[in-house]
């Protein structure tokens, strides 16, 4: 421990180059933003966030814009063998999510290859603790036993920096069945240690994240009678409402359903799909825009999100200065969508299925793969290009030699050759840890196929 | 006039043939492969009679144009002895022909050739030199450039460029470059056309051809004051003004004295010089002294390392692949036999140059020292590609269709059952057999009595045809699991 917190400090020197740049841009974006009259300012946005309440939640009064942990910035480090979080860059984040009335922050011990709690902690400690919710999680995924459980739990206060955690989450419940859930929580007498816990104050929330399939949705939410879950937190969004991917995951709509008829507050996840539904094909980008020409793409997103009256926050990982500004622009204050507007997403939503792009939200769970392969920066390059039309059907299509030349050339830009999907040996160590379900080594070959036959012009 | 066609076409040829070692894209090879192909060794390797009668029929009528016109690496002399001229005017001087020496060079050249000593061969093959320092030396600045301006076109979002490995393929055949250009250029320096005139032996053999060809420099002795303004700007050091002679064997159809003569002298013409009265031998003064400078030249180039690949922070670390201890050397489809290939190639590394794979690369076996071969640790030898083939010039890679080549055997896969990672891992693989072109690889159970126990590829060694695609994509580093052996002689499958 004493170590990590050292190579933080160690990075500094680094930090403040990188972060000049973001900063400037930001500032910049935000500045034209206003000479423009885009329509936001700083003061509007710190006095109108919307933020909820719920009767079951006492006091806690929590902005719609929660703000998602898993991608914080990140630089290279100095011997150039890894990524290192840049602090400076998240202090800067938080302190203007802060400024702006973002007052919820969620993490786990696994992001950002396990520092994102530290780093969370290093920039809300300079804050007084009433003044933001805490949320992390019980990430037992490759050891669930009851004393690693428990030591993760210990940890995550320590790494943290503080006494009590707002709101816990069992994590990624659903994934595996409902044996998994028992092996991780209830056979190792975890779930009644949690339920002490809350108790004796030390958790003030109890409940659970949830990517999988519907039986175990139920059974799980079957225990609220003797668990009572505190919230859940879901996977939501304008295509998974009604589109989810199959086989494995869960409309929305049912999810939040559930969740209503109990009473029971949502925290939604993946609002955006991983970046998915702001980096969209451009037909869709001109259809939303025609409608809401001063609005990004992702505020589409975002809003729809934030609507239902059961949702308690909508989690965003904002790497960038931008991204942060965008959605608080959206949410400073809500304008909760129409039915109008509900039916023109459902129709946008309708048109995005068509594009076979592969559901991955670039999380990173299924990483490190063990032979070095970069799992999503392939399944984003490819769904990139599958967005901007540049996966030809054959080569008889009309723009085939720019869109070999774009998907080939991009490849190596995205992905190095030794990390590309030729290389997927197909030992599937990655496909339980994705929360999306997806049958990576599959998807990695089908990939490396088209490849192939893009090098070998046999397509 | 006549100079000024020689110099533009000239560096036409110059330009486009360092073009060709320095274009991994392949584009300019179709358009001018050709010019890689006229040279005269390459030729006469491939037994392109038409190239090497051309080539005499050439020299029989205008002199050693090919010297002046074609050879890369007697356009390379010139241009540095031009920019030596800038800092001395009037610096040559007439010097007697080094006969002995250059007759020797020839002899053990061809000896040499004959004797199947490849090394020495390549080494003083003019074009092969000259491709050498291109590739070994200028190649690198280029490919750096080219990588620059694909930096930036990925941050336009643009797919003009794209970004190429460079590396240092062979230590040996790296210093023989730096060596062959420090000695050329320091020779050249000096002496403008020394090297072509002493050490060539290309430039020896058309000198004994020029002696007696058609058309040639001829001094009018009626005109000449024997001011000497032509011997003293002629590089190849051939005009002996006082005596009105000029050795035809070194002179290489430059044109230069041909401006130089105020008197309008010389003339490029078929006239026989009128014979000659009393051609007073005055003793050249040996003492006057030439004030060269003698600047050390420091070749600007730093040793690239190979470049390792980024490793980001979520991404295990990635081995280096290393080259395994194959009993027999692999070299590309259409070489057809080692033998041959060896006696034919003069390791200009046009191939390795054009190799998108990054497969081909110098030798450092003594006995074929700088002629390429193949290796598979950073790609492999894929089925679409044929460009070697279609860029040889002296024939030790004939051409092939990419229909043949799908079914050349050059080598055969090896399997290593110790470093297979099914049976160290205990994971499924197959990625071997999911990617050989021609179904040899099919995985089959490593212990058919235990149900469910590791797969662990079986080859069938008739249809394998070495192509590496299994020993570069096999996961186990740093030594693969299945291995290419070269073949001797390829044959069809």
């Amino acid at each position: 421990m004493e170590e990590k917190k050292n190579s933080i400090n160690r990075r500094d020197f680094l930090k403040i180059l990188g972060i000049a740049g973001a900063t400037t841009t930001g500032l910049a974006s935000c500045r034209n933003g206003a000479q423009t009259s885009s329509g936001f300012s700083e003061e509007k946005e710190t006095e109108q966030m919307t933020y909820r309440t719920f009767p079951s939640l006492g006091e806690d009064k929590i902005s719609i814009l929660g703000y998602g942990c898993m991608r914080w910035p990140t630089v290279l480090s100095k011997d150039g063998k890894g990524d290192l979080i840049d602090q400076e860059a998240v202090n800067e984040l938080v302190d203007y999510a802060m400024a702006h009335g973002v007052n919820y922050f969620d993490t786990s011990p696994v992001y950002v290859q396990g520092w994102s709690e530290k780093s969370t902690g290093i920039a809300l400690k300079r804050y007084p603790r009433n003044r933001y919710y805490l949320a992390t999680k019980l990430s037992n995924f490759r050891n669930w036993t009851r004393e690693n459980s428990i030591a993760m739990y210990e940890q995550s206060f320590k790494d943290l920096q503080t006494d009590y955690i707002d709101y816990y989450l069992l994590h990624s419940v659903g994934n595996g069945g409902i044996k998994m859930f028992n092996d991780r929580y209830v056979n190792n007498g975890i779930l009644d240690f949690l339920l002490k816990e809350r108790e004796a104050g030390r958790i003030r929330r109890l409940g659970f994240s949830f990517h999988g399939t519907v039986d175990v949705f139920d059974q799980i939410l079957a225990m609220h009678e003797r668990v009572h879950w505190d919230f859940v937190q879901i996977q939501l969004n304008y295509v998974d409402w009604r589109h989810a991917s199959k086989p494995k995951n869960v409309n929305a709509e049912y999810l939040y359903k559930e969740l209503e008829k109990r009473n029971i507050p949502a925290i939604i996840m993946e609002p955006l799909l991983g970046g998915r539904l702001s980096n969209v094909p451009q037909h869709i980008v001109e259809r939303l825009k025609q409608r809401e020409p001063k609005n990004s793409v992702a505020s589409w997103a975002f809003r729809f999100a934030g609507t239902p009256k059961q949702v308690l926050t909508v989690l965003s990982g904002m790497t960038y200065m931008e991204h942060l500004q965008d959605n608080l622009h959206t949410y400073s204050p809500l304008k909760p969508l129409t039915d109008d507007e509900l039916e023109f997403l459902e129709e946008t939503a309708k048109l995005m299925i068509q594009y076979p792009t592969i559901p991955c939200n670039d999380c990173k769970y299924c990483m490190p793969c063990p032979y070095g392969i970069d799992i999503p920066a392939i399944l984003v390059h490819y769904n990139k290009c599958v967005n901007e039309g540049n996966v030809a059907e054959s080569s008889q299509a009309k723009n085939y030699q720019e869109a070999r030349r774009a998907f080939l050339i991009g490849y190596d830009r995205s992905v190095p050759k030794l990390r590309q999907a030729s290389h997927c040996i197909g030992c599937n160590q990655c496909s339980p840890h994705c929360p999306q379900s997806i049958d990576i080594p599959k998807a990695l070959h089908r990939i490396d196929d088209f490849v192939e036959k893009l090098k070998q012009g046999t397509l | 006039m006549l100079r000024t066609i020689r110099l533009t076409v000239a560096l036409l040829f110059f330009i486009l043939i360092t073009l060709l070692f320095l274009d991994f894209t392949g584009t300019l090879h179709a358009w001018f492969g050709w010019m890689a192909k006229i040279q005269f060794l390459p030729a006469l390797l491939a037994l392109n009679v038409g190239i090497i009668v051309f080539l005499i029929l050439l020299t029989l009528l205008f002199g050693r144009i090919y010297c002046s016109v074609i050879c890369p690496l007697g356009v390379f002399q010139d241009v540095v002895s031009w920019v030596a001229g800038k800092r001395k005017k009037n610096r040559f001087r007439y010097s007697p022909s080094l006969t002995w020496l250059r007759y020797g060079m020839l002899g053990v050249f061809v000896i040499a050739c004959i004797t199947g000593i490849h090394f020495f061969v390549a080494l003083f093959a003019p074009y092969s030199a000259y491709g050498r320092i291109v590739s070994n030396l200028l190649a690198p600045i280029w490919q750096g450039g080219n990588n620059l301006l694909a930096y930036f076109a990925e941050r336009m979002d643009s797919y003009a460029f794209y970004e190429t490995d460079v590396w240092l393929r062979s230590i040996p055949t790296f210093l023989i470059a730096v060596i062959t250009l420090v000695v050329v250029v320091l020779l050249a320096w000096r002496g403008g056309r020394t090297y072509c005139n002493t050490i060539c032996p290309v430039g020896t053999l058309l000198g004994a051809l020029s002696k007696y060809s058609l058309f040639k420099p001829v001094i009018d002795t009626d005109k000449c004051n024997g001011c000497g303004a032509c011997a003293r700007n002629c590089k190849a050091s051939c005009i002996h003004f006082k005596a009105h002679k000029i050795d035809y064997s070194r002179c290489v159809a430059c044109m230069d004295c041909l401006n130089k003569c105020k008197q309008g002298a010389i003339s490029y013409t078929r006239r026989r010089p009128a014979t000659q009265t009393a051609a007073t031998d005055e003793p050249i003064n040996h003492d006057r002294r030439r004030f060269l400078t003698t600047t050390a030249i420091v070749a600007g180039t730093s040793v690239l390392q190979a470049q390792e690949k980024k490793v980001d922070g979520g991404l295990a670390a990635i081995e280096n692949k290393q080259i395994p201890d194959r009993t027999t050397s692999i070299i590309p489809p259409g070489a057809w036999d080692a033998g041959h290939f060896a006696q034919h190639c003069t390791a200009c590394q046009l191939c390795v140059s054009v190799c998108p794979n990054e497969v081909l690369r110098p030798s450092t076996d003594f006995i074929k020292l700088m002629q390429p071969e193949m290796s598979y640790e950073r790609g492999y030898c894929r089925p679409e590609c044929t460009k070697c083939t279609e860029v040889c010039p002296t024939g030790a890679i004939r051409p092939i269709t990419v229909a043949e080549k799908s079914s050349v055997q050059i080598g055969h896969a090896v399997w290593i059952k110790d470093n297979c990672i099914p049976l160290t891992d205990g994971v499924n693989c197959g990625n071997c057999a999911r990617h050989c072109p021609t179904g040899a690889i099919t995985m089959v159970s490593s212990n058919s009595e235990v149900t469910g126990s590791p797969t662990i590829p079986a080859i069938n060694i008739e249809r394998c045809i070495g192509c590496g695609a299994c020993e570069n994509l096999c996961p186990a580093r740093p030594f693969s699991a299945i291995y290419v052996e070269g073949h001797k002689r390829h044959r069809t499958v």
